[in-house]
């Protein structure tokens, strides 16, 4: 029995309960939140206009800068928070839900408050908050990818640090020797695989507890890496880790849309990739008959057998298959972004990439969401810290991690995993 | 862990074992019931010293000794792998091969008597006084990761994964610490304040996580990652705050040291780092053995942590179960963080203090198998690997990560006997034990 079986079956019994209440956390939450941007952003009001500016310097369509006085706009903003939760009260006394965009807009408020409010007598770049988030998100992404397929077919897979961070020093050693970063995608695809061969072997041949191998793994690919890098990698740092970074491939005349050009067509080719990446398994998993099969294997196995779906093989592929794509993810790190492979240089993004995949609810597109977020709220601290911060730059930080807590007690609650996540099947 | 969760002989569903056992000898069948009644019937077979023999080869014990010995043979491949002199001699090896296995016999003996010297008994010391003392590091490294591995392996039991150990710990330390170096008290009681100081900060922590999950169903592998990071940022950020957790008079994110009435007693005397904490984790393995195996407590840890759909048949509160045991679990974790500052690192501590032992205890936990004696003498192999290591790492220059390959082998190796069984080609045992899926599936196949 593991313990994320256990977990899982008990979050079942909670959810089962029948709570008094229940529908209350929504407004709750949204009470608290409303009366913080009150004491903050009206009581602690700051003086001066705040400046949004849409497009970057260089571009040919301009837009303009959008300049607002900051204490009436956080004065009008905190408003419309009280009004949607009072609407949120009585949707709740008239027995029911508060529809999901009823909480985007209200999170949307929240944040214009904020970056009102922080960007007194300063201007906030937009373009740069966005694509900054997407440079952050990126091997989040990845992560959560390769954790929904492994999930949805069935395997827990914590060892997606594992798999980014042997992803990051394979890609970062091939592209250095063969001067090909695309190569280094490819080796970075192949190392994650190998580690989810292991994974996969443990877990389904073995039939050990998945999150012990995940775990394990982690701290193998860690110590391994990091052994590597200490006495081969520094030993010839020029020939071996220092690999040619993707650069921005224009897509023409599209790369000159306001806001959304930079985003999605002045990318390189991996942030591409991970658009398609997110569609292509969001399509597969829903609306293909492998998809079909794999949540099969995820939910019940011994259904899927039964039509004679092979479970061990499906789930064997498909973790490997996730395990290539958040080798993608670690290939970020080095051909993306920093350029060279550093020790333990993933630093705990595949466990935020984990926490992705839960708050999302096992969902591509919502997972994709989740590590948006977590992307979003760290290059907020980074692009705030820059104008001048009227918060200590450790309580930005904490922003996206407070949030995550707040939303998966208030707003996401019973996640419901697949039925046979973690489950080892035994014919 | 799922040794312990199989039914053993005298759990059998009583039905069951009346029918099978009873009526008419069993043929060699492939059902489940006649393993379970093999299984049952134990001892009483005709060849019982081959199966004694069988136990003794492919049991437990041999398992965790052949996986030590496994991690070591893969530790010592890549230590000659990626040692220079051992490339050098590779590249003329068919010309002759000697050089290369002297080479790497060479490099990997001194590195293994640099880990054993540096973890066991030193043979270059003159005297047993002197020689023993790396052991006496060992049981000091040992310490945090027995007490945290003991906090993370109970949640286990209670059907929670705590990853949050870092935080648990940083914000014990936090306030351990700040009695530490801010109160002044009396020599004993300062320790003891400090102790429960720390562990209360601890179990808010876990209990934090434990409430959540209880209250509104949230997924504790969320919450507690989420609340590492809340509190590795809480503690940075007080550590550069004057008036808070800062020395003053500094400008580094680093505490005062503690103060003499608040520091650990060494206990073998002033020559050996030993302190107080390995008694306190010697007393915490005891507490949580008792805990779990003889009070009412305990068992509705272990029932929940089962089934807690059963559980709450059986009129269990099961919110209240994962609160208590994140509370428990994050006090144990706090107290690791505790005899780290006012035991190890009595200077002063900054944000790094942690040093990922709460991320070390899971392994150990898992090594263990999430029982208490068994997390102790997890605690204390992976302590020598770690006292070892840096020894290794001084010594021999060999980079310490390797001690984390070995580690996590170790574990990999433990969790998979048939492979282990496999590699050196023992007898599958465990009719007679309480067995795995594994072991079971090997035998449905015979």
């Amino acid at each position: 029995m593991t313990t994320v079986e256990q977990a899982h079956a008990a979050a079942h019994a909670l959810t089962r309960r029948p709570v008094a209440g229940k529908g209350w956390k929504a407004p709750i939450a949204f009470g608290v939140v409303t009366l913080l941007s009150l004491i903050l952003f009206v009581v602690f009001a700051r003086p001066g206009t705040s400046e949004f500016r849409l497009t970057a310097g260089r571009t040919l369509i301009q837009l303009p800068v959008i300049a607002v006085p900051t204490t009436l706009s956080c004065v009008i903003l905190t408003g419309l928070m009280a009004v949607i939760t009072v609407i949120a009260v009585m949707l709740v006394r008239a027995n029911r839900r508060v529809p999901l965009w009823l909480v985007a807009i209200f999170a949307f408020l929240f944040l214009a408050a904020f970056l009102a409010w922080a960007g007194a007598g300063a201007s906030i770049p937009v373009y740069g908050l966005l694509l900054g988030t997407v440079a952050l998100s990126a091997p989040l992404i990845f992560g959560a990818l390769g954790g929904v397929i492994s999930e949805r077919s069935g395997v827990v897979n914590i060892a997606i640090e594992g798999q980014m961070l042997a992803g990051a020093f394979v890609s970062a050693m091939i592209a250095s020797i063969t001067q090909s970063p695309y190569l280094g995608l490819i080796g970075a695809m192949v190392a994650g695989m190998l580690v989810s061969f292991v994974l996969a072997a443990f877990a389904i041949k073995y039939v050990v507890d998945q999150i012990i191998v995940g775990v394990v793994l982690n701290v193998l690919v860690t110590g391994l890496t990091s052994f590597l890098y200490s006495t081969v990698m520094t030993a010839n740092p020029q020939m071996l880790n220092s690999p040619p970074r993707f650069q921005r491939i224009e897509i023409p005349v599209l790369s000159e849309i306001p806001i959304i050009g930079p985003l999605f067509f002045q990318q390189t080719i991996i942030i591409y990739l991970m658009y398609v990446a997110v569609a292509v398994v969001w399509y597969a998993l829903f609306r293909t008959r492998w998809g079909l099969r794999v949540r099969a294997v995820g939910e019940h196995p011994q259904a899927a057998d039964t039509v004679g779906i092979k479970v061990g093989l499906t789930r064997f592929w498909n973790v490997s298959l996730a395990g290539a794509v958040a080798g993608l993810g670690g290939a970020y790190f080095t051909l993306g972004s920093v350029g060279s492979f550093q020790k333990d240089m993933t630093a705990g993004a595949g466990f935020i990439a984990l926490a992705a995949v839960i708050f999302g609810q096992w969902d591509p597109i919502k997972a994709t969401l989740a590590a948006l977020l977590f992307g979003f709220a760290t290059n907020l601290q980074n692009v705030i810290g820059i104008i001048g911060s009227p918060v200590p730059s450790e309580f930005m930080l904490m922003l996206p991690y407070v949030v995550t807590i707040l939303a998966v007690a208030g707003f996401v609650g019973k996640s419901r995993p697949p039925a046979a996540d973690g489950k080892p099947y035994i014919k | 862990m799922s040794d312990e969760q199989i039914p053993t002989r005298g759990q059998v569903p009583p039905g069951r074992e009346t029918t099978v056992a009873e009526e008419q000898p069993i043929p060699e069948t492939t059902t489940d019931a006649a393993v379970a009644n093999e299984r049952r019937r134990g001892p009483e077979t005709p060849n019982r010293s081959h199966a004694v023999l069988n136990e003794i080869l492919g049991g437990g014990v041999m398992i965790t000794i052949l996986s030590v010995v496994l991690a070591l043979v893969v530790g010592a491949v890549l230590i000659a792998a990626t040692d220079k002199a051992v490339q050098a001699s590779a590249a003329y090896f068919f010309s002759r091969p000697t050089d290369l296995l002297g080479a790497a016999w060479a490099t990997v003996s001194d590195a293994y008597s640099a880990l054993f010297q540096g973890s066991v008994y030193n043979f270059r010391r003159p005297g047993f006084a002197d020689g023993i003392k790396p052991f006496t590091q060992t049981l000091t490294f040992a310490t945090p990761l027995i007490i945290a591995g003991l906090g993370i392996g109970l949640s286990f039991r209670g059907g929670m994964f705590n990853i949050g150990g870092r935080g648990q710990m940083l914000v014990a330390i936090g306030i351990a610490g700040w009695i530490g170096f801010a109160l002044d008290l009396p020599a004993g009681i300062h320790v003891i304040v400090a102790v429960v100081g720390g562990m209360v900060g601890g179990a808010l922590w876990g209990g934090l996580a434990g409430l959540l999950k209880a209250r509104t169903g949230a997924n504790e592998v969320i919450t507690t990652i989420m609340l590492n990071y809340v509190g590795f940022y809480l503690i940075a950020y007080l550590l550069r705050t004057p008036g808070a957790l800062q020395a003053p008079g500094s400008n580094n994110p680093k505490s005062p040291p503690m103060k003499d009435t608040a520091i650990f007693p060494k206990i073998l005397g002033d020559q050996y780092n030993l302190n107080l904490g390995f008694i306190l984790a010697v007393v915490a393995t005891i507490v949580v053995w008792w805990i779990l195996s003889r009070s009412s407590l305990g068992f509705k840890f272990r029932a929940v942590g089962e089934n807690p759909n059963a559980a709450r048949v059986a009129g269990i509160n099961v919110g209240s179960a994962f609160t208590w045991v994140m509370v428990i679990s994050g006090a144990l974790v706090g107290l690791a963080g505790v005899t780290q500052i006012l035991g190890t690192v009595t200077t002063g501590f900054s944000s790094g203090i942690d040093a990922g032992i709460g991320f070390d205890a899971i392994t150990v936990a898992l090594l263990g198998r999430s029982r208490p004696w068994g997390i102790f003498w997890a605690g204390i192999l992976f302590g020598a690997f770690k006292a070892g290591g840096f020894s290794m790492q001084a010594a021999a220059g060999v980079p310490i990560d390797i001690v984390l390959v070995m580690q996590s082998m170790i574990v990999l190796f433990i969790a998979a006997p048939p492979l282990v069984r496999a590699v050196f080609r023992l007898p599958t045992p465990g009719v007679f034990r309480k067995s795995t899926p594994a072991v079971r599936k090997a035998q449905v196949q015979k």
